[in-house]
């Protein structure tokens, strides 16, 4: 971004660079947030409902444009037209901006999260630890909202949530180091120039310990996610609705609004951290093809997190708070530590890292995938013959 | 005035406010979460000197950590709410006098520095490496006697709050 503001400034010579910078990077900023994440939030909304209905042999929203797709759009402006109720015994200033707060902290993540190679608002030096940093907004929003709300199913949905994500920040911590350690940088730019566009270089398949490293970041951002199977924020059937249960109408919304965003902010970290982020080959040396190329492989590794998570949320139960502060404290972070401590062993046995367990990492992680498909395909052929009605083994 | 010169004098505000509400607001959960304005405020200015590591870390720890555990503990306490228990006023005398003494204290420590002042345009810098290498370098003999604090603490913390076995 700065060199286009440079260049813009440029050709202004009267006007202050400051003046120029400041202008720019808000239109910027504003382009982000409505031309991209709320209709990226928007429709992920509908997808993951169409989704989740596919899986549960549901049919899901279908009415509102081709296959149900304007659903969103329809949601989203009946929410704005809905009254905003606020109860009698709210704490009125808290219970209005926290809704506000939540969603400023998953915002303004998008500060630093790459878009391609030329296209980031700020590349900043601290990159990962500014996301870190900054999402910890969306605890202190939903506190706000759990203690103003003045109910006690809203209190323990706050606090379940904040809990949730003060123990599952050091996991996930713990997770980033390894590659942090590989890169040698912070900036999110930094850490995809040091891997490349092929499996073989990404930082996933570097050795064991990174492989791990990325299975307990993806876990533990979806525990940070408040996304089920760490759903107990708000858990319907023990919390009503958890700290959203006073909220109505736009506000009630941007809850989910941020929850569905953060799922794509999730979806570019774990791209960036272990996939290569949006790294192609260098197949033409037209910038705006390239950039296009790597916006594209960005956005499908990101949404194909996001469909995993999706795909989770409709097959597992959820945790019971007893099991997920044991699954955090006595698997997540011993093993984490190890992560970090193996990967500096390796980086000082193995300076270059080694390509041939590069290549046995992939070769290995591709027969899981090839075995975890020919199972699943396996059970959909035989509830498919029990269905019809043959030998109903499934029901034995 | 400058540009930078606007930003510090925004961010001092908003240090400045947010201190003057964790000191004088009657509710002691908005105190808190007027803490929250304050640390912001004090990690823009840390930007401002291109401290950018220190300044992630200070929102990272204290608003992220810190502070969600202060308000864990003020939501949790009962009759919070209730001004005369949960933030009297006790011993205003002697706040005032001792706010005024350190006021005075820090004014003349402000005096009598030597404030290096850099001839010329500075360049914003990094400072990431360069804690990391002093961290490890050469100061890693007090890093290594903090840790062995820290650990300290934390068996600590799980002797006073595990309970006893039945013998």
């Amino acid at each position: 971004m700065r060199a286009y503001l440079d260049a813009i400034a440029a050709g202004y010579p009267t006007v202050s660079p400051a003046l120029v910078y400041l202008i720019g990077m808000l239109a910027f900023g504003a382009l982000v947030v409505f031309v991209f994440i709320l209709p990226v939030a928007g429709i992920t909304s509908w997808v993951e409902r169409r989704v989740w209905a596919r899986i549960q042999s549901r049919i899901g929203p279908n009415r509102v444009g081709p296959g149900g797709f304007l659903q969103w759009l329809a949601d989203g402006l009946k929410n704005l037209l809905k009254e905003d109720v606020i109860p009698a015994a709210v704490d009125v200033p808290l219970f209005r901006i926290a809704p506000y707060v939540v969603v400023a902290g998953f915002v303004a993540a998008f500060v630093a999260l790459p878009f391609a190679g030329s296209l980031i608002i700020a590349d900043l030096n601290i990159g990962i630890l500014y996301i870190s940093a900054i999402t910890s907004l969306v605890v202190i929003g939903i506190l706000m909202a759990g203690w103003s709300s003045n109910n006690k199913w809203s209190m323990l949905g706050g606090i379940r949530s904040a809990t949730q994500i003060i123990c599952y920040e050091i996991p996930v911590g713990l997770s980033i180091f390894p590659v942090v350690l590989l890169s040698g940088t912070l900036s999110m730019q930094g850490i995809i120039s040091a891997q490349g566009w092929a499996p073989t270089s990404w930082h996933m398949f570097h050795s064991p310990f990174l492989f791990v490293s990325f299975l307990l970041f993806f876990v533990g951002a979806l525990a940070e996610g408040n996304r089920t199977p760490f759903d107990l924020p708000e858990a319907d059937s023990e919390l009503v609705a958890g700290f959203a249960t006073e909220y109505s109408g736009m506000r009630s919304l941007l809850f989910f609004l941020a929850e569905w965003g953060n799922l794509y902010v999730i979806g570019v970290l774990v791209s960036t951290l272990f996939m290569g982020g949006w790294q192609v080959p260098h197949f033409t040396d037209n910038g705006v093809v390239l950039a296009v190329a790597q916006f594209a492989t960005m956005f499908v590794k990101a949404y194909f997190w996001v469909f995993v998570a999706m795909w989770v949320r409709a097959t597992l139960p959820r945790v019971r708070v007893d099991q997920f502060m044991t699954l955090c404290w006595k698997y997540m972070v011993p093993i984490g530590l190890v992560n970090v401590v193996g990967t500096a062993t390796m980086m000082v046995v193995l300076p270059q890292g080694s390509i041939v367990l590069r290549w046995i990492m992939v070769a290995m992680t591709a027969a899981i995938l090839v075995q975890f498909a020919r199972r699943v395909f396996f059970h959909l052929r035989r509830a498919n013959y029990g269905r019809l009605g043959r030998i109903s083994e499934g029901a034995a | 005035m400058t540009a930078a010169d606007v930003m510090f004098f925004v961010l001092a505000a908003l240090a400045i406010v947010g201190a003057a509400g964790v000191a004088f607001s009657r509710h002691i959960l908005y105190s808190a979460l007027s803490l929250m304005v304050a640390l912001f405020g004090v990690a823009g200015l840390f930007i401002t000197l291109s401290a950018d590591f220190v300044a992630g870390v200070q929102v990272l720890i204290y608003v992220g950590g810190v502070l969600v555990i202060t308000l864990f503990a003020v939501m949790l306490t009962q009759g919070i709410q209730n001004v005369a228990v949960s933030n009297r006023a006790v011993g205003s005398t002697a706040a005032g006098l001792l706010t005024t003494g350190l006021f005075v204290l820090l004014l003349r420590a402000m005096a009598k520095a030597q404030w290096v002042r850099p001839s010329g345009e500075v360049s914003a810098q990094t400072s990431t490496a360069g804690i990391g290498n002093a961290l490890l370098g050469q100061y890693v003999l007090p890093f290594e006697v903090a840790s062995l604090v820290l650990l300290a603490v934390l068996v600590g913390a799980v002797v006073l709050t595990r309970k006893e076995t039945a013998e």
